[in-house]
């Protein structure tokens, strides 16, 4: 099996660090053999650069699989619109030679050429498939007696001709993994929908976007849950910062406390909320943060 | 004239054919790359005049073919998440894609979060997010961006980062325990500097350059 480097992103470092630091934690926890991808950029972002020029886009992605192909590993990304860009941009230029060609024209410039010699992988379906939630059910620690709201984003399953990870409308991998760790993951009407940030609608278009994330917090707010769990940071972002921005917009104050998976799985680890950034997102619910330091405490106590 | 030669699938299609290309997802990928690509040469010199419709319209269509297999069934507008909740409405989109060049001036285009609902309910298989990015292209390389993603794209062409670390970040890095940098082009000024290179050679910096057809015209007065 070859090794990982580990593909950041934007949001993650620069925004949502706690986000890296439970990534770093899990993966070394669960001995996998990683390498940060040193010098790359931005992915980059599928919705306005892919909209804006698809050459360009092509190449910036180009770039960055060029830089973990002369590390002979695949790329491990950690967001569903880095995992979108750098796996449809692999699998464009390794299929289609005309495209390659013209890419590596460009990457001729600054002394790159792409090969296609690694895969893109998605640390949710690297996870489920490479590691397995039997492997990380024997990590747990600190089983965590949760009900979850599941929220898989809408580029790790689609386009699922390109993904390769089975339906798209009813998937159980992400909520085996979020089982494995002694959590429940509560079924909630328009699981699947889409939390509204993509495709540039976040930036250019907010109030839009907003509607679309009150719709979805307001159906997971009927299912009584404990937390949102994700497997990206710009729909961590939505709905975590998105419900801070709804407030102030319409008053409603939905106050559910929003996770990226590997903070989760941080946390059945045995590692402290803080050290995973859980308490450093805009929406911060504090009987959530208690009762995650009662499961640690009790545990402890046993 | 070169534009029409570049823009026109017709007038290439033989040689692409002949290279065993007969896909037409490939061909479709092939000719748009074209376009992109002419219409990052000779920015300064652009101009408006009748043609430019045609050539958009003639574009629209040579780049998103299959929309054309659209028998307007709706589907995708009833599995659109955006369209629940926005003016976005994907089904009369393709149909406007079909038929006017003005369909790149649509403010519908850019309420599509790329979620890909429609395109894998289409029960014609039509590629209607690849449509969607291909039409906004179009609108991008006529000037119609949104001051936002105009902003974003300044960030990447700067930082290298659509999102780029701020100071508030850098403290959060450190005091969570990371360093205050990530491994990214932030910390490599060297890597930076490629980014900036591969962008340049991709005409990237002159594309955020243009103005909108009004804008122009608001020049001229």
């Amino acid at each position: 099996m070859k090794g990982l480097t580990l593909f950041l992103g934007c949001l993650i470092p620069n925004r949502y660090p706690g986000i890296e630091m439970a990534t770093r934690l899990c993966l070394a926890k669960l001995d996998i053999d990683f390498v940060d991808l040193e010098g790359a950029s931005c992915c980059p972002a599928p919705g306005v650069f892919r909209s804006f020029d698809e050459p360009t886009w092509l190449a910036v992605a180009a770039r960055n699989i060029v830089l973990s192909e002369a590390l002979q590993r695949d790329i491990l990304t950690i967001c569903n619109g880095c995992f979108a860009s750098l796996a449809d941009a692999n699998q464009i230029l390794k299929s289609e030679p005309q495209l390659r060609e013209k890419t590596n024209e460009h990457l001729a410039k600054i002394e790159k050429e792409f090969k296609g010699n690694i895969e893109v992988r998605h640390i949710i379906e690297y996870f489920y498939r490479d590691i397995g939630t039997e492997n990380i059910r024997s990590h747990v620690e600190k089983p965590l007696d949760l009900r979850v709201a599941v929220h898989y984003g809408c580029h790790l399953l689609k386009p699922s001709r390109s993904r390769g990870l089975g339906a798209f409308e009813r998937p159980e991998f992400f909520d085996e993994l979020i089982e494995c760790l002694g959590s429940k993951s509560v079924d909630y009407p328009d699981k699947m929908e889409c939390c509204g940030a993509g495709g540039g609608v976040r930036s250019a278009l907010k109030d839009d976007s907003l509607k679309m994330a009150d719709h979805k917090l307001s159906r997971i707010k009927e299912a009584d849950i404990d937390c949102i769990v994700n497997a990206c940071p710009f729909c961590h972002m939505q709905l975590d910062a998105g419900q801070e921005e709804i407030r102030q917009k319409t008053g409603t104050d939905y106050n559910i406390p929003v996770l990226h998976y590997t903070q989760l799985l941080g946390l059945a680890m045995g590692f402290p909320a803080e050290m995973l950034g859980i308490d450093r997102n805009v929406t911060i619910n504090k009987e959530f943060i208690e009762k995650i330091e009662r499961i640690l405490l009790s545990e402890e106590m046993e | 004239m070169e534009q029409k030669q570049v823009i026109n699938l017709t007038g290439v299609s033989d040689h692409f054919l002949s290279e065993g290309l007969s896909d037409l997802q490939k061909i479709q990928r092939r000719s748009y790359y074209f376009i992109s690509e002419k219409s990052s040469q000779n920015v300064s010199t652009m101009s408006y005049t009748s043609q430019d419709n045609a050539d958009i319209s003639s574009g629209v269509k040579n780049a998103c073919k299959d929309i054309f297999k659209c028998m307007q069934c709706g589907v995708c507008s009833g599995s659109c998440p955006s369209g629940r909740h926005t003016s976005l409405n994907i089904r009369k989109l393709v149909r406007k894609a079909t038929r006017n060049p003005d369909v790149i001036r649509e403010e519908q285009l850019w309420m599509c979060t790329t979620c890909y609902n429609c395109q894998e309910r289409c029960p014609r298989n039509i590629d209607i997010v690849d449509a969607v990015l291909r039409i906004r292209t179009f609108a991008a390389h006529e000037g119609i961006m949104h001051p936002e993603h105009r902003k974003v794209s300044e960030l990447l062409l700067e930082h290298g980062h659509a999102v780029p670390i701020d100071e508030e970040n850098r403290k959060k890095r450190v005091e969570i325990g990371l360093e205050e940098l990530p491994e990214t082009v932030h910390k490599y000024p060297e890597e930076l500097e490629e980014i900036k290179e591969l962008l340049s050679s991709c005409g990237f910096d002159r594309l955020l350059e243009k103005k909108r057809k009004s804008e122009l015209e608001e020049e001229v007065k």
